[in-house]
């Protein structure tokens, strides 16, 4: 296999409060391949957003204790200075947020601020970077760029402000793009267009593509792979085949029977939610995080820690039920439910 | 924007009038003391009354009264205050000459003021934000507890006894007659009550734009511009101040505003012949067309200033249009 194009290897994000120290992200590892698209879910404080943003440079050790390596075409990022870092931001990895509502500066035009991120990066007049945000403006499908990039972001409706931000983010064509929860707060119908034209553009641009997201039927279509987080760590990860069809960890389970389906007539379905909260990042149960709420969960779930054990290939789970048991498990109680 | 402009002048003038009809109401009809009684002299006599109250015009009835001090405040050559309405009636002096006399100084005042406090509280705002919980944060916070609780007289004096009268840094207070406003300006008159005068708002506005500062650089499109890979310094400067300043520009609006009609205790305190004093001091007197004339001038500042910063506004923030 050809170098990953980002390593990330055994990296803890933690950050000290009065509270005590929360663990937000607590021994993750995985890589990506160029031109790949990696799926990662996981509930709220599940320490998805931390990863990804502690990748991109915008979580610092000024905030945070941070240990392991984010390893970026050769390169690890945390060992990098505070220029150099800022030549990969938003040149060769770029993000956009979840809320385009609030993403932009209100008070400067949708033109400039994309403008301003070639310029940083480029050495252009301000008339080609002008140009070039037109382009970029006309490339994610917004209507009579020219005029339009000269307006203010609140004149933009929000799913065109998340084309703006997916704009300015792939304007420097960038080698990875994390897009962080880039739906969760558009309308339904704009969700699948903006999907869409990740997808799109990701062939275009020939980037890698990270998609953030608490919910398991948005990354469906769109992934090749799929990282499940839970308590800051990966509790499975596999092929999308492998997390759709055969998933090994009950609370990949739990995500999966909680989407709502709307095919099933008739018969009055309820959504079936996980049960309990998030576990604390400061007083994280021992044994296996998910043990208090998992309905499969016995003796040795509440003292060891199971590590995330390859089951075939790629598919691995961190869970202590035998391989012939998740199997069984999912095949005769979570499929039947769902 | 046109229509706007001409609704809020219209406004304006509203204002101005409901504010004179209560200052007459207040001073002319509320006092006991009759002003013709008053201005007739010290040889009081019945027909000296008379002669002054017809002189006044208070035989009038009392919308004549008020209509004749309206007719003053007209903006117009001839008409505003007018000196056969607005003269004093304890010295008989001009309103008019007085108060453009007086205009300078506490403009002076109240200008050199406002530009001390910019340039000490938004720094300092700047720094405690960028910085905060160090040390500069600390010691700002300690500036701007004694900045926001040091009374301006006392703080007068002590500026007075350190910086002029020990170590004779600054010159006396006052302005020596036949000085300009310039002049004595030039001579470093102005310094000590500058930084009096600013030292409470200076610490007021250190806190606004830290806070402001800190609240702004939490939003998403500070997070937005650091993904971009902008300089720290950028991302505060241009991303962060741009939108927490634009608040501080109301509030420096109408500060200022308030200041133009008259910092009594900072222009008592060093003897500077301002408004403030003025306004004071007619209203010991209840000289009416005195009170009249400062009041008007007061709350012109006041509803221009406000007028201005919305205007301002408009062009500071793209989301606020006017029609």
């Amino acid at each position: 296999m050809a170098e990953p194009l980002l390593e990330v290897k055994n990296l803890k994000v933690h950050f000290p409060t009065d509270d005590g120290l929360v663990k937000a992200v607590d021994g993750v590892s995985f890589s990506i391949q160029p031109g790949e698209t990696l799926g990662v879910v996981g509930e709220s404080g599940s320490g998805k957003s931390v990863s990804f943003l502690t990748v991109m440079g915008l979580i610092t050790r000024k905030e945070a204790q941070i240990e392991g390596e984010i390893i970026f075409r050769g390169q690890d990022l945390l060992t990098l200075p505070a220029e150099e870092i800022r030549t990969v931001q938003g040149a060769k990895i770029s993000m956009i947020f979840q809320d385009p509502m609030t993403s932009l500066h209100p008070y400067y035009k949708v033109g400039s601020q994309i403008a301003e991120a070639i310029r940083v990066h480029q050495k252009v007049s301000k008339q080609e970077a002008r140009e070039q945000a037109v382009e970029m403006l006309r490339r994610v499908g917004i209507p009579r760029p020219d005029e339009r990039a000269d307006q203010y972001p609140h004149e933009f409706s929000g799913g065109m402000r998340q084309r703006a931000m997916i704009a300015m983010a792939l304007s420097l064509n960038p080698d990875l793009l994390i897009a962080d929860e880039p739906t969760t707060a558009l309308d339904v119908t704009v969700q699948a267009q903006i999907l869409d034209l990740i997808d799109r553009l990701k062939e275009e641009f020939n980037a890698a593509v990270i998609i953030i997201t608490h919910d398991l039927g948005v990354v469906a279509e769109h992934c090749d792979h799929i990282q499940v987080m839970y308590a800051g760590r990966i509790v499975e990860a596999g092929d999308r085949r492998d997390i759709y069809y055969n998933p090994h960890h009950p609370y990949t389970w739990g995500l999966l029977s909680s989407i709502p389906r709307l095919d099933e007539t008739g018969e009055k379905e309820r959504l079936n939610p996980i049960k309990g909260l998030p576990p604390s990042l400061i007083f994280v149960p021992p044994g296996c995080p998910f043990h208090p709420r998992c309905p499969h969960a016995f003796d040795r779930c509440r003292s060891d820690v199971p590590d995330l054990i390859p089951a075939d290939g790629h598919h691995a789970s961190r869970c202590h039920l035998t391989l012939g048991d998740k199997e069984r498990i999912f095949r005769d109680e979570v499929m039947v439910r769902s | 924007m046109g229509r706007y402009l001409i609704r809020r002048a219209l406004f304006m003038v509203l204002v101005l009038f409901i504010v004179s009809l209560i200052t007459f109401i207040i001073f002319v009809k509320l006092p006991a003391g009759d002003p013709a009684r008053r201005a007739a002299g010290r040889q009081i006599t019945p027909e000296n009354i008379e002669a002054a109250r017809r002189a006044f015009g208070l035989d009038k009835p009392i919308y004549v009264q008020y209509a004749r001090f309206a007719k003053g405040l007209v903006p117009w050559p001839g008409l505003f205050l007018n000196e056969d309405v607005y003269f004093s009636y304890t010295n008989f002096i001009p309103v008019r000459d007085e108060i453009f006399a007086r205009l300078p100084v506490t403009i002076t005042l109240a200008v050199g003021a406002a530009v001390t406090w910019l340039l000490i509280g938004i720094p300092i705002g700047i720094i405690s934000a960028v910085r905060r919980r160090s040390v500069w944060d600390r010691g700002s916070m300690v500036f701007a507890l004694i900045g926001v609780s040091a009374p301006v007289f006392w703080l007068a004096y002590l500026f007075l006894y350190v910086f002029w009268f020990k170590l004779e840094w600054a010159p006396s207070s006052g302005i020596p007659i036949g000085t300009s406003v310039i002049e004595a300006v030039m001579q470093g008159r102005f310094i000590l009550p500058w930084f009096v005068l600013a030292l409470a708002f200076a610490a007021f506005y250190a806190r606004m734009v830290r806070g402001n500062l800190i609240e702004t650089m939490g939003e998403d499109y500070i997070r937005t511009a650091r993904a971009k890979g902008l300089s720290e310094k950028r991302v505060i400067y241009r991303h962060g101040l741009r939108a927490a300043l634009t608040p501080v520009v109301t509030m420096f609006g109408l500060d200022l505003a308030g200041l133009l009609g008259g910092a009594f205790i900072t222009e008592t305190v060093f003897n500077l012949p301002g408004v403030g004093q003025y306004a004071v001091r007619s209203i010991y007197n209840q000289d009416f067309p005195s009170v009249m004339g400062v009041t008007i001038l007061a709350a012109f500042f006041f509803a221009l200033a406000n007028l201005l910063v919305d205007v301002a506004y408009a062009f500071l923030d793209p989301r606020v249009r006017y029609t």
